[in-house]
């Protein structure tokens, strides 16, 4: 296993978040979140169940609005930006569910393609299947063109999820609980294709989880997000070495002592 | 205790029905939204041509057995009821006449969109929503598409533009049943059953037809649509919607049609 080898550019933030917060009516879920997100890194945001990591991913591809704070993507601030202006910036993001939320109805072609041919109106369909071909081959599922999503595997839909992020060519990568309910082998296929996804695409990304092994083997720096604030951020040694016994037992259960 | 707790309740049934009151008002200016945005995105290219042609084709697959079948009984039915009372008047050979203003003005939009309420509204609402709880729309809106023109406008002008032929459709077919029930009784050759069926027709009767069912069909699209695309709280969520989308159009096609008929009676 080896963690991709892309220099990461500590003097060029692609995504600034100062101060944000979010509720969901009473319930204070994000309370003053800062963030920076360099060219070329994977971060890696770790914490509880509930604790806000999807709601703050989803804030910063504009699926949420926050209540508070300046969210920067690719040098726009979300809350500013027009509906046109965020549909444009959506496109540079890539965002990958944690159920892969594929389109049932459609093939994996089909699904690979909606995007692409809505975004890019003046490719001819040759250029449409050679982009499906190349995505299809990067998450190693070309054999699944013609299937249908239920047809699949948890882990091909994990797959087919980020090749559709994929042929949009993102700056950015939003993986959510990316490996979520899968066995601890694919589990580890999956972390190895965001490190390839990073490598070949050169995207930053930001890997939501509560899986150290996931944490571990695809972070550059990690985030451990605890009532509502980053508590500890670094290497993996650096944040899970401390006596904190709010950050002490997330490793202790993890990992079999 | 008691008394506190009776307070309470007593409160708490206060609460219900204002509560009620102002998630209805809620609800009206969310649906008028959606109605506006409908318009606002539907009439704008890009157009998705071939979605609206596969939504035309499934809204028009999903209920044609029912309403080819329905059709046919209420024809027959309903000329079978109405010879006795016209025939105490010696007037059995009105029927064709009377079954025609029947079927052309009320029953044929009225049988055609209730039946398409059931059959496409359930499912669209069904769809939209489990697409909304399993992040589908989420994860069209954050690749730059937009899911609200992709399912929403193209469902909405399919029902609009479907709903219409159904009830045409419908029509002919109860007009058949009116026919094989005349025919066997009273040996009617075809062409004098239509003879007789067009003749009481004036123009205002097709129009308001063809509006009211126009009217009906956008309805049953855009209140599908609706309550499946804003749907919420998982597989519930989704019950919710599929029942929304029945209920709600059904009362709405009620109201419709007591005001497309008021109104088109003032050109008669």
């Amino acid at each position: 296993m080896h963690k991709a080898k892309v220099p990461i550019d500590y003097n060029n933030a692609v995504i600034t978040i100062k101060g944000l917060q979010k509720s969901f009516e009473e319930n204070a879920v994000l309370c003053g979140i800062d963030l920076e997100l360099y060219q070329g890194e994977n971060l890696v945001v770790l914490g509880r169940s509930g604790t806000g990591k999807s709601v703050l991913i989803k804030v910063i591809s504009g699926l949420l609005q926050a209540d508070q704070g300046q969210i920067k993507v690719l040098g726009q601030d979300i809350n500013t930006i027009t509906d046109k202006q965020l549909q444009e910036l959506r496109i540079r993001i890539g965002f990958s569910f944690q159920n892969s939320a594929l389109y049932d109805s459609m093939t994996v072609r089909k699904n690979l393609e909606f995007p692409l041919v809505r975004n890019r109106r003046n490719l001819t369909q040759k250029e449409v299947d050679k982009a499906v071909e190349t995505v299809l081959e990067a998450v190693g599922l070309s054999k699944t063109i013609n299937q249908m999503p239920s047809e699949l595997s948890g882990g091909q839909r994990k797959r087919i999820g980020i090749a559709r992020t994929l042929i949009l060519n993102p700056e950015i990568m939003l993986y959510d609980e990316p490996t979520a309910g899968l066995d601890p082998i694919t589990c580890i296929e999956i972390n190895e294709l965001i490190n390839e996804v990073q490598e070949r695409y050169h995207t930053s990304s930001i890997i939501i989880t509560h899986d150290l092994t996931c944490a571990k083997q695809t972070g550059d720096r990690i985030a451990m997000l605890l009532d509502g604030q980053f508590q500890r951020q670094g290497s993996f040694e650096e944040v899970f070495d401390t006596k904190d016994e709010r950050v002490k037992p997330f490793f202790d259960y993890n990992f079999i002592q | 205790m008691d008394t506190k707790n009776s307070t309470t309740l007593q409160l708490k049934k206060k609460a219900k029905p204002r509560k009620r009151i102002i998630n209805f008002f809620v609800s009206l200016y969310d649906i008028n939204k959606f109605i506006i945005r409908f318009f606002k995105e539907a009439f704008v290219p890009p157009f998705e041509f071939k979605e609206i042609v596969r939504q035309c084709y499934e809204v028009g697959v999903r209920s044609f057995t029912l309403i080819s079948l329905t059709g046919f009984i209420v024809g027959l039915i309903f000329t079978k009821q109405s010879r006795p009372s016209l025939g105490q008047f010696g007037a059995t050979s009105w029927l064709p006449s009377l079954v025609s203003i029947a079927i052309m003005r009320a029953l044929a939009p009225l049988v055609t969109a209730l039946i398409a309420a059931g059959k496409v509204g359930s499912s669209i609402g069904a769809e939209l929503g489990s697409m909304r709880v399993t992040e589908q729309i989420d994860a069209m809106e954050v690749s730059g598409t937009k899911p609200f023109k992709f399912l929403v406008c193209t469902r909405v002008l399919a029902t609009t533009l479907t709903i219409p032929i159904l009830a045409t459709y419908t029509a002919f077919i109860a007009l058949l049943g009116g026919y094989v029930n005349v025919a066997t009784n009273e040996g009617t050759t075809y062409s004098t059953f239509m003879q007789q069926v067009f003749d009481p027709l004036t123009f205002v009767d097709f129009t308001a037809s063809l509006i009211k069912s126009i009217v009906f069909g956008f309805t049953i699209g855009i209140v599908g649509c609706y309550q499946g695309y804003n749907s919420s709280k998982g597989t519930e969520g989704v019950g919710k919607a599929a029942n929304g989308a029945v209920v709600t159009a059904m009362f709405l096609i009620f109201v419709e049609e007591i005001v497309i008929v008021q109104i088109s009676s003032w050109f008669r």
